[in-house]
């Protein structure tokens, strides 16, 4: 055989083998290294802190566990959420994320390492991601070998994708489900190829832990039913299938039920139906099978078949008629979101106004993934060339989770997986086809050859050749012209590692640019450096330093569980949106009048009232921009009351300026922004920053509320809703009255009094 | 959950549809061709189905009232009959070619380790 360059000689096969390891255990330990320090850029530009908004109920979840015990933690009912209905916590969540926690807590306790909970709530997803870089070595070696599955590991270790969702800080459920999917997904495979009834139980324990850990637990639910099916529908059924999904199924599914907040779900929701089907269909596969290993008559083997589909077909129409009577659940609005992307606009716009929850927009495909996306396609095409069982399953995979991906922004993140092993399959082949010194032989090259056969033994002979020259066989002078020569090899791998390069920078380039934010401290660049923006806690400390511990807060449901994290004070309504009569009745109360919100503020002892505002440092996720979505969901529980039309100018725009509604200048939401917001301008105009709009030189006034606290940046605006007035008034007249203002409504009286 | 049921009944309809002599010829050759091991195997996978139809009659016909409790009795059955299912196909000789990993008492290893797993749950839902 020709080679395109001198391999080293002589070597002993354990040596090789050694080596190899060695050098995988090493890329390991480095792909590990690259994936956590990627995550810390959070922590080394911030601090150690919690992100967003979910992360802080995780947060504040797993205080609890770690302070008072697990039965403490899962009998919890929360008085201060959702006030006054409170939160039966321990059967509302996915315990999973602080159960791990809780555990590695215990476990550095026991060894005496006195780690801060929070410290391990911040440094729980990086830790995670290096599992998940090695789980998805695990699952790419069995689609085609170490090379591909150490490329894998490197993808998932810094792909942005899916470091949007675990870097340090990044408390939440995906943190450690990806970690949970890819591992679940690789004893899958491992079962199926193997026949293992072991791995099938391993499959279903880490289902378990992944049903315990997050919602997404569905996509496992269905995936591998999907699979399954797949292979009977190819005719590929065998009893290694029977015993893999039969395992996983049977033992996953009683597992799953063990999670209070799951129940019995999975026998009584249209989801998790398809998994059920499967089951059924494969008992009565390999039943016939059994029959048919001993019979062989032509006519009964038929019959059989016919009995499989009246089977089948008779066992989908129970599913179905059982559906229509109500036994079990049909498909909840969220799962037809996801089929019908206009549906939750219309009839939920609690899932349409979350901003995670819109179609992904397609850059966001490039930003998440960059040169992968394009290999993808090229890592599926390779699945089908060999098309294994286990590769049925990565093109299943890809197909699926790219519609999903493209339906909501959040999928992204289960698609990040399924084109890390694609594209380090197509990669590796790559790799290995330029690679393989092996040149094929050409039927002309008859006189090659023999050149080639003494430039080698030249090659063997010149043993004090430079290592160089070995190397890269540059001593060779005619041979490399063609196509199997050096060249083009060099050519197209230093472009592979070109793009890798660019790979990676772009990764660090986003991960620090974009999803580094704690977004509860802002950082604004300026000339003189980063500046950090800190209104959140500032305005959430001193509601906790300032008020009673038992004052009630309302806000936009966004920062529900901030509020309970940091100020630790009772709520209206937080993240967990599972009521939405509670939520319209916010969004009533915020874009309604003030007369008309009194009330409501009283009947809920609502003591303060918050809302975020940007227009003064051009924050643009403030509440102003998410108003229309209070409106809307307000709407939807009370459409004679509320209508959105109203909050428009005529034109049909949104505006805040002299130009905009008397409906939207007159709602609580508009006139707590914009209070006294031309104070600060001295007379000139009033910029909003966020809308590039002038506000109204007469600003809005307060009568039922006053301002209690305003923010360094005026970011967070706090209003005390006010008592009773002492004397038995109506708060606005009590309020004319301190101005000094004439009462104007004094004549009407005294004119009736006249007429009676 | 109902599904798992007809596994038998279909096979039972399709027979009796079926000339006798097809039946009689399978369960000739059931007799013949089985090792006594698997014929034992086969006798438990029996009274598995048998106990978990008589659980679901019991729920269908008298109560379901405390239904993680039929669940974990019927899940039972159900996950007991597929992991000896599995183990019968493992050790089944006919299909040594396809196991080249898993070798009888490897398989029956398999099978324990998955029932205790089941049981712990089973026992864990019984309330």
């Amino acid at each position: 055989m020709p080679l395109a360059y001198n391999l080293p000689t002589g070597l002993p096969p354990s040596t090789v083998k050694n080596t190899a390891s060695l050098v995988r255990i090493v890329a390991f330990a480095l792909i590990s290294g690259a994936a956590i320090a990627s995550r810390l850029f959070a922590v080394i530009n911030f601090e150690s802190i919690i992100h967003e908004f979910d992360p802080w109920f995780n947060y504040r979840a797993t205080r609890v566990l770690a302070s008072k015990g697990f039965y403490e933690f899962w009998n919890w009912f929360d008085p201060t959420a959702w006030y006054p209905l409170g939160r039966v916590v321990g059967g509302t969540i996915y315990p999973g994320l602080m159960a791990t926690s809780g555990v590695i807590y215990n476990v550095l306790q026991a060894l005496h390492l006195p780690v801060d909970i929070r410290n391990i709530c911040v440094l729980l997803a990086p830790g995670f991601s290096a599992l998940t870089a090695w789980s998805t070595y695990m699952f790419t070696r069995e689609m085609k070998d170490d090379r591909a599955g150490l490329l894998a590991a490197a993808f998932i270790g810094i792909v942005p994708g899916y470091i949007s969702r675990s870097v340090a800080g990044s408390y939440d459920n995906e943190a450690i489900a990806i970690f949970l999917l890819m591992f679940t997904f690789y004893l899958w495979i491992k079962a199926l190829k193997l026949g293992s009834a072991l791995f099938g139980t391993f499959a279903a324990l880490f289902y378990f832990y992944m049903v315990a850990a997050w919602g997404g637990y569905a996509f496992i639910t269905n995936m591998i039913p999907l699979h399954a099916l797949a292979l009977i529908i190819m005719g590929r059924y065998n009893s290694r299938l029977y015993v893999a999904y039969s395992t996983w199924y049977a033992i996953g599914t009683l597992a799953s039920m063990q999670v209070p907040f799951v129940g019995f779900q999975p026998i009584r929701t249209s989801e998790h139906m398809g998994a059920l089907g499967v089951f059924g269909l494969l008992q009565i596969v390999a039943f016939v099978e059994l029959v048919r290993s001993h019979v062989s008559s032509k006519q009964f083997q038929d019959l059989l078949f016919v009995s499989v589909i009246a089977a089948g077909a008779v066992g989908t129409g129970t599913i179905i008629g059982l559906t229509y009577m109500g036994w079990i659940a049909p498909w909840t609005g969220r799962f037809y979101s996801l089929w019908d992307t206009g549906y939750a606009k219309k009839y939920i716009p609690i899932i349409a106004s979350v901003s995670e929850h819109q179609p992904t927009a397609w850059p966001s495909f490039f930003m998440d993934l960059q040169f992968l996306v394009f290999l993808f396609p090229a890592g599926v095409i390779m699945c089908f060339r060999e098309l294994r069982d286990e590769h049925v399953f990565v093109i299943i995979y890809s197909l699926v989770g790219s519609y999903f991906a493209g339906v909501m922004v959040r999928l992204m993140l289960t698609l990040t997986p399924c084109v890390c092993v694609a594209s380090a399959i197509a990669l590796s082949q790559v790799l290995d086809t330029y690679i393989n010194p092996v040149e094929p032989d050409a039927p002309e090259d008859a006189k090659d050859e023999g050149e080639s056969k003494k430039e080698k033994k030249a090659a063997a002979s010149v043993g004090s050749a430079s290592v160089v020259e070995l190397i890269t066989g540059e001593n060779k002078k005619d041979r490399k012209a063609g196509i199997f020569g050096l060249a083009p090899r060099i050519a197209v791998l230093l472009h592979t590692g070109a793009m890798l390069w660019f790979f990676v920078l772009h990764c660090t380039w986003v991960t620090s640019n974009a999803y580094s934010s704690p977004s509860v401290v802002l950082a604004s660049h300026q000339r003189d450096g980063m500046h950090l923006i800190d209104d959140f806690r500032e305005a959430y400390y001193w509601l906790r330093q300032n008020t009673p511990e038992t004052a009630v807060v309302m806000s936009w449901w966004d920062y529900g569980y901030q509020i309970a994290g940091m100020a630790d004070r009772p709520t209206l309504v937080d993240n967990n949106t599972w009521n939405n009569t509670h939520i319209a009745t916010v969004g009533k109360a915020m874009s309604s009048s003030e007369e008309v919100a009194y009330p409501i503020l009283r009947k809920h002892d609502v003591d303060y009232v918050l809302v975020i505002f940007g227009g003064l440092i051009g924050y643009s996720g403030d509440d102003i921009n998410k108003f229309l979505w209070m409106v809307r969901i307000a709407q939807g529980v009370w459409p004679d009351e509320i209508r959105e039309p109203d909050y428009f100018t005529p034109n049909g725009e949104y505006r805040i300026d002299d130009r905009a509604s008397e409906t939207m200048k007159n709602s609580l939401m508009y006139k707590m922004s914009f209070y006294r917001y031309n104070d600060i301008f001295g007379g000139g105009q009033a910029m909003d920053r966020v809308r590039n709009q002038v506000v109204p030189k007469n600003g809005p006034t307060l009568d039922y509320l006053e301002e209690a606290f305003t923010s360094e940046n005026w970011i967070v605006r706090i209003y005390a809703v006010k008592k009773d007035d002492l004397l038995g008034r109506d708060l606005k007249v009590a309020n004319a009255f301190e101005q000094g203002k004439k009462r104007k409504r004094s004549k009407p009286p005294i004119k009736r009094r006249a007429l009676a | 959950m109902t599904r798992r049921d007809p596994t038998g009944p279909p096979a039972r309809a399709s027979s009796q549809a079926a000339t006798p002599t097809a039946v009689q010829s399978l369960w000739k050759a059931y007799i013949d061709t089985t090792p006594a091991r698997l014929k034992f195997i086969d006798a438990f996978l029996a009274f598995l189905v048998l106990s978990g139809v008589a659980q679901f009659v019991y729920c269908i016909l008298v109560s379901s009232f405390p239904f993680n409790a039929f669940l974990a009795g019927f899940a039972s059955s159900v996950g007991q009959f597929v992991l000896t299912a599995s183990l019968r196909i493992q050790v089944n000789p006919e299909n040594r070619t396809l196991y080249k990993t898993v070798s009888p008492e490897r398989a029956f290893a398999d099978f324990a380790i998955g029932s205790v797993v089941l049981h712990f749950f089973v026992f864990n839902f019984l309330g």
